[in-house]
């Protein structure tokens, strides 16, 4: 997540967390969709595939809430009976007739059931199809994230578009799952009760619609009030919550600048509104319920004096009466909910509307109508006139025109931010070029469908991502169809085959998350096997390595050596010896390519490759400080951790470690290899001299004494080789 | 939850008045069925007379019905009334209120109390209902003859019209104890309240006779029952109200005391306790779990204290209803326990499950999100639209469980709630049939079984609840019982004045707590005012250990550390921190201005100190480009400026301090080289008489400092200039060598 979503305003609780306090709905108004309507619409629309069980969902709803309707009415009859029965029984003329009112009650028992039946099947639907739409619109949203533009994503956090498959989603199956039958239960009740309270007498009935106006009344002022607090009361909780981590997480910064007091006072006045608010809203969203039991005993008052007087009146009787009064009792809570229905609307068309819109985002530009393939691929890639800008209004690319040939190899370079990646981008086509054009053999590289564009290219990145799943599973990532085998020898080029084999479960051991069972470095190592396995034509290598530690880097260097041999390669490089090599050099600066060519050609140039290749030798300021180390060299502005360097003392210690091996050959390599990059390095010609017989090594030590005229050791070499040759001639 | 009880201990008076209150509450609660009981059935059913003792009543009338009672009686209920006729002094009065006054003498009830008319009901109940029968039966002349067969006198042998009560006030004594035995045990199999009801209709016919408004008593009866039950019904309300006021103080306050007292420990814990709960855990202790506590706390008043009262309540009021009848209220509590209990020990574990799934779908998502120039460029997107899929479809699945059994639960509960009252309506009216129980009661019953019930569901609820919030009440318990482990001294020394900033390091060793190993290990060292010292080493050397010791992050596990000869642990911790302009290694900036984040540091000063600072560590150029300057806005954590920048602002706010020591933890790091160098530059003129502590990775930032301290596994291994180093220093020469050019060594 990024950091923007991490404030405590905005932080949203896990899918089903509705904020520690207060419940969903009722007491939170929530954001309101832009356009309520519509998006409501289309959630009906994606409802419509549902249509028959809606409808059986409704009816059973609707069969369910009638049946509990009716069973007051019932029951009151056998009330009724048993009365009778008894009235009789004590004037002798009869007993309880308890077969009356056995019916009565079997047919109360079928009726619960069937109740409780059609609510249980309308439930078991209605979970299935509100998660079957949750379903389906987690997979849409994960299957739109692959063909969206890179471009949206540089305007959304990861956090924005989590949110969005978990909270949002979440939010709208809440609702399908349980409001919609709310809205359904709730409205047939109160329709179902006003037609059994019509039928029995319409000015009782219009007493008791009387609390109706009234409890809205009371619940939007609850509610308004309410609201603010609450409104409140998440601020001050932000602000609470927000002031402990920051101090929390400042706690070292705090305590030196002896900051406790400051600390405390401010928290304290936090703390002091929180409590204020926090028991405001408490008290208000705990006042709904006396006062709407109230409201209703109020209804009920009413209708019972009005009952009374109609009952001398003999328009009604008393059994009515008591049906109506059970009616009045059970017309509250639907009233309470439906009044809140609104809130739940709104909330979830916000939240549909999110869904929707992401949903409804602009996909990249559809694939070529008629894709070119290339039965073989030579790796020729040519950019011709080519213009980028992420924005229109900020052109990064202005006019460059490049070729590299199958097999070359094209050096990036400059400091970090200047672009560097976006050259990648423009070639596997994540964004499309402006003007011009990138071809490979010979063809706009927008008449290849993605997939096929992709394939010719493999990458390894240096923020090497790797996913949860096994050591296996991330290198056949590269190739599907590798076998285990295949996989193997891939991480053998790639130099990593050995340290899987230490790993607990080796190649089945699971990555986790944070891959801390993996350094920063072995999971470099482990994208290079990837892109060996992937063998494409054209390589795209990010060479910097960030704290690594020197044995893996060296690792690393030779794999990625080992990878770039017979291949295109575009190279984001850090090193010199990458630098030198390479057939074409593209400088960039500030988003823009500044100059191009060979080594030697911008050198010639004296420009700003030139600037920064020499300012290695140039003083920095009189202040004795020295000189630029080598990092600076590479002109990169973002300054490398110790550990990235690529240091000649790295070399030097594998040589060692070889020679203690016995690889006598290896460690000559290595020390060649040292005195190629470095060519002042006494210590590589001091190997190299001890290698050799000592007839060859007085040249090497001779030349670490150039380097070192105090060197005590290339003088003790050089005595001893002396002897030697004395000795032996 | 019984660790933290004490943040109870204020609001204890105010607990004690909820409990007093819910008991009002269940009180009313309990007594409304009772009231909505008497609207209906004296109201409306009975015409608003509610019992057998009339207001007035007929002289003629109440010698029929004297003649049916025992002289005992007879004396008590004349004694309740006035005989009142035209002679009367208050005729006047009366004869509006009772017009059949103007033609016959009328009893009227004296102002009695509710006691006296409990004791006449049952005695005029009886003697009203024997009236009426006779009555009754006399307007049938064919049981009329047969009843008066039974009273030994022939019906045809009297003159017609004849009144029958005459004849029977005339018949011996003997034969009339007799009839009236014969009459009892008729009664004895009638309970109370069906006599009284029955007798009401008697008297109802008697009001009549009288020429009274009876439809006017009715509303009367039904308006003034009706006014009391909104009264109770206000009461109920209000206590409520009053409940929900008090809970809503006691738990916000209560959650207040807690997270005042957490965040004032946490902040004097020292780094060490940091360790042992790790930051993030501090941080959802001192908020959510505080929440949590808050919530319970508001639960407890109102639910769970509520919850036994008016299930106590209940069963009392059942049990007084009918005591043969309560293992139909125990059979619902259990069969509704079990269900609850059955339903959350599948589900609960599923919800556990749940939670998984969710993070392995967060995690996958967040996976695409972040590798998705990957996945594109190996052409992957079908492979995690199928990895997402899986996780979805999991995730999808438990939770179609879960809320199918939920689904299940709500109409089975439903199911054993109505049952429950057909169930009582069955049993109950066997039971009326048996004299055992009256209608009425059955209903009553039936309302305090519900509530029974109810409050069953809401303990079974909190066992479910409690347990949750006190894993939170535990967790917040554990850092209130921590005990920083660096205190202040009891008698505090103070520094030497003026104050030079020499720092001696004497033999100091350094472990984590539960470490097996020494970081440091007999470190001895000074470092003078004036000078830099510097320290070098790889990762894990344990260099900024070393300077976290002397603000005293970290104690010392031995040896000790003197600043001008004073050991640090004898002087408060305030006073120590003073002398120290400390910079983190990550740049740690708090919300607020560029400017408020500078005065962190010296809360006074000036804007000149400002911006003198900031010039030194070379952060007045991105300062000043910003059109606000030092007002510029610094967000959360300072993630709305680059880490170079927090760096350098962290070295400004410790330059604004002015302190005669400064200690730099690798604070370097994320500046290009050309800053650093500057800022090295303008930071060793400004820092003159300072003592200066610099850890670093870098050589050429300490290349000339007065002293380098070379650390290899928590061990000096060199002391000295950079050029006596290279010559002696093995450590210092690799690394040295590894990052400066032949040409810098030198």
């Amino acid at each position: 997540m990024n950091p923007r979503a991490r404030t405590p305003q905005t932080r949203r609780g896990p899918m089903g967390g509705h904020g520690p306090m207060g419940p969903r709905g009722i007491m939170m108004k929530g954001e309101k969709a832009r356009n309520f309507k519509g998006t409501m619409l289309k959630l009906v629309g994606y409802l419509s595939a549902y249509k028959l069980s809606i409808i059986v969902v409704m009816v059973f709803a609707v069969a369910s809430t009638i049946f509990s309707i009716v069973g007051p009415k019932i029951l009151g009859k056998a009330t009724t009976k048993l009365f009778e029965g008894v009235l009789s029984q004590i004037a002798g003329t009869g007993t309880i007739d308890f077969g009356y009112i056995g019916n009565i009650i079997l047919t109360m028992v079928a009726l619960y059931l069937l109740s409780s039946l059609f609510s249980f099947i309308q439930g078991w639907i209605m979970s299935g199809v509100s998660m079957d739409i949750t379903y389906h619109f987690r997979r849409d949203i994960s299957e739109k994230i692959n063909y969206m533009p890179l471009k949206y994503f540089d305007g959304t956090s990861q956090g924005e578009v989590l949110s969005r498959i978990t909270n949002d989603v979440d939010t709208v199956n809440q609702t399908l799952n349980q409001s919609l039958t709310q809205i359904i239960t709730s409205t047939t009740t109160v329709i179902g009760v006003a037609v059994m309270m019509f039928s029995i007498n319409w000015m009782m009935t219009m007493v008791a619609m009387g609390i109706v106006p009234l409890s809205m009344v009371i619940i939007g002022l609850v509610i308004n009030k309410s609201q603010k607090y609450f409104k409140q009361q998440q601020d001050y909780l932000g602000h609470v919550n927000g002031h402990v981590e920051e101090m929390y997480g400042g706690h070292v910064v705090m305590k030196a600048f002896n900051g406790e007091e400051k600390s405390l006072e401010q928290f304290n006045v936090y703390n002091d509104t929180l409590y204020d608010s926090a028991w405001k809203s408490q008290f208000l969203s705990g006042l709904m319920m006396p006062v709407m039991t109230f409201v209703g005993n109020l209804g009920y008052v009413g209708v019972s004096i009005l009952g009374g007087w109609l009952a001398i009146q003999n328009a009604i009787t008393v059994g009515d009466i008591q049906a109506f009064i059970q009616y009045v009792r059970s017309f509250t809570q639907p009233i309470t909910q439906l009044a809140n229905i609104s809130n739940v609307l709104q909330q979830t068309a916000a939240a549909a509307e999110r869904v929707f819109e992401f949903l409804d985002e602009a996909e990249e530009v559809h694939e070529t109508a008629n894709p070119v393939h290339l039965p073989a691929l030579k790796g020729q890639v040519e950019f011709q006139h080519v213009r980028f800008g992420y924005n229109p209004d900020k052109v990064v690319i202005k006019d460059f025109s490049a070729t590299a040939l199958p097999g070359q190899k094209v050096a990036i370079v400059g400091p970090t931010g200047a672009g560097k990646t976006t050259m990648v981008k423009l070639l596997m086509r994540f964004y499309d070029v402006s003007s011009g054009a990138i071809l490979v053999d010979g063809h706009d590289i927008r008449q290849f469908t993605r997939q096929d564009l992709r394939k010719m290219f493999a990458m390894v990145l240096q923020d090497t991502w790797l996913f949860n799943g096994t050591v296996m599973e991330n290198i056949r990532y590269g190739r599907d169809n590798a076998n285990d085998q295949q996989v193997i020898n891939a991480a053998k080029v790639a130099r990593v085959d050995h340290f899987v084999r230490t790993l607990p479960e080796g190649y089945n051991m699971v990555l986790n998350e944070e891959a801390s069972n993996v350094s920063q470095g072995q999971m470099q190592l482990l994208t290079i096997a990837r892109a060996v396995l992937a063998d494409p034509r054209i390589l795209i290598l990010d060479e910097a390595t960030s704290s690594v530690d020197t044995r893996t880097e060296v690792l690393i260097q030779k794999a990625m050596d080992e990878l770039m041999k017979n291949r295109t390669n575009f190279i984001i490089a850090h090193r010199l010896s990458t630098i030198r090599n390479a057939d074409l050099i593209l400088v960039m600066r500030d988003g823009d390519i500044v100059e191009q060519g060979t080594h030697v050609d911008l050198l010639a140039r004296n420009g700003f490759y030139a600037e920064i290749y020499n300012s290695q030798f140039a003083k920095l300021d009189g202040n004795g400080d020295g000189h630029l180390p080598q990092e600076e060299v590479l002109g990169l502005a973002r300054v490398p951790s110790q550990a990235e360097l690529v240091s000649p003392r790295q070399y030097i210690q594998l040589a060692y470690q070889a020679l203690e091996k016995g690889e006598k050959a290896e460690a000559r390599q290595i020390a060649q290899e040292t005195i190629r990059l470095f060519p002042n390095y006494e210590a590589a010609y001091l190997i190299l001299a001890a290698l050799a017989t000592p007839h060859e090594s007085v040249s090497y030590l001779v030349k670490a004494l150039q380097i070192n005229p105090s060197s005590k050791r290339a003088r003790e070499g050089l005595t001893w080789a002396v002897e030697k040759m004395r000795d032996s001639s | 939850m019984l660790r933290l009880s004490k943040y109870l201990k204020p609001y204890i008076l105010l607990i004690l008045i909820t409990i007093v209150l819910l008991f009002v509450q269940a009180y009313a609660n309990l007594a409304l069925p009772d009231y909505m009981a008497n609207i209906v059935n004296v109201g409306i059913q009975q015409g608003g007379v509610g019992n057998a003792v009339p207001m007035a009543i007929r002289q003629s009338e109440m010698d029929k019905l004297v003649i049916f009672m025992n002289p005992d009686d007879k004396a008590q209920v004349l004694d309740a009334y006035n005989l009142v006729d035209k002679n009367s002094s208050d005729y006047a009065e009366y004869v509006t209120q009772y017009p059949v006054l103007a033609n016959q003498p009328v009893y009227v009830l004296k102002s009695i109390d509710k006691a006296e008319i409990d004791r006449l009901n049952p005695i005029m109940g009886k003697a009203f209902l024997i009236v009426s029968n006779i009555q009754q039966t006399m307007a049938d002349p064919a049981k009329a003859a047969a009843m008066a067969q039974s009273f030994g006198f022939d019906l045809s042998k009297l003159p017609p019209g004849t009144n029958i009560f005459s004849l029977l006030v005339k018949l011996p004594p003997a034969q009339l104890d007799k009839m009236m035995a014969s009459i009892n045990q008729k009664f004895s199999a009638m309970d109370a309240s069906l006599i009284n009801q029955s007798a009401v209709v008697a008297v109802k016919a008697e009001y009549q006779a009288l020429g009274m408004d009876t439809g006017k008593i009715q509303t009367n009866y039904i308006t003034h029952t009706g006014i009391l039950m909104l009264l109770v019904s206000l009461l109920a309300g209000a206590s409520t109200v009053t409940v929900g006021f008090l809970a809503a103080r006691t738990a916000a306050g209560s959650a207040r005391d807690v997270r005042k007292d957490l965040f004032e420990r946490v902040e004097n814990f020292a780094n060490a306790e940091f360790d042992k709960f790790s930051t993030a855990s501090l941080i959802t202790r001192s908020t959510n779990d505080v929440t949590q506590i808050q919530m319970v706390v508001i639960m407890l008043m109102r639910i769970v204290f509520y919850a036994p009262i008016i299930g106590v309540g209940g069963i009392i009021m059942a049990l007084g209803k009918s005591t043969s009848m309560w293992w139909v209220i125990a059979l619902a509590v259990l069969v509704l326990i079990g269900l609850v209990l059955v339903v959350f020990s599948v589900s609960l574990p599923k919800f556990r499950i749940m939670q998984s799934l969710i993070d392995r779908l967060n995690l996958v998502t967040r996976e695409n999100l972040s590798g998705m120039m990957v996945i594109r460029a190996f052409n992957k997107q079908k492979f995690e639209e199928d990895r997402f899929d899986n996780a979805n479809v999991d995730l999808t699945s438990t939770s179609l469980f879960v809320s199918r059994v939920m689904v299940t639960m709500f109409p089975v509960m439903m199911l054993i709630m109505n049952g429950l009252s057909v169930l009582i309506i069955w049993v109950g009216a066997h039971q009326v049939a048996q004299s055992a129980m009256q209608v009425g009661d059955m209903i009553a019953f039936m309302q305090y079984a519900m509530q029974i019930v109810m409050a069953f569901l809401m303990l079974s609820m909190m066992f479910i609840i409690i347990p949750r919030a006190s894993v939170s009440g535990g967790r917040i318990a554990d850092v209130l019982e921590t005990k920083p482990t660096i205190k202040d001294p009891q008698t505090p020394l103070q520094f030497k004045e003026p104050f030079a900033g020499k720092i001696e390091f004497r033999n100091v060793s350094f472990r984590y707590p539960n470490a097996l190993e020494d970081v440091l290990c007999n470190i001895t060292f000074t470092a003078y005012p004036g000078q830099t010292t510097a320290f070098l080493g790889s990762t894990g050397s344990g260099k900024s250990t070393i300077i976290n010791l002397i603000p005293r992050f970290y104690e010392v596990s031995a040896g000790s550390i003197l600043l001008d000869g004073t050991d640090i642990r004898q002087v408060r911790q305030r006073d120590l921190r003073d002398k120290i302009g400390y910079i983190p290694q990550k740049g740690m900036l708090f919300s607020g201005t560029i400017g408020s984040n500078l005065r962190y540091a010296d809360e006074n000063a000036s804007n000149h100190s400002l911006v003198e600072a900031a010039d030194i560590a070379q952060a007045s150029e991105f300062i000043f480009e910003k059109p606000e300057g030092f007002e510029a806005e610094i967000s959360q954590g300072g993630s709305n400026v680059s880490g170079g920048q927090k760096q350098r602002l962290s070295i400004a706010r410790a330059l604004v301090k002015k302190p005669p020591i400064y200690i730099f933890d690798d604070s370097f790091s994320a500046l290009d080289f050309k800053t650093d160098s500057a800022l090295r530059k303008a930071l060793k003129e400004k820092t003159g008489s300072s003592t200066v502590l610099i850890v670093t990775q870098r050589v050429s930032t300490i290349k000339n400092a007065d002293q380098i301290i070379v650390l290899e596994e928590g061990k000096v291994v060199g002391k000295g200039r950079h050029e006596e180093l290279m010559e002696d220093c093995n450590t210092y020469r690799e690394i040295a060598l590894s990052q400066l050019s032949l040409e810098e060594l030198a």
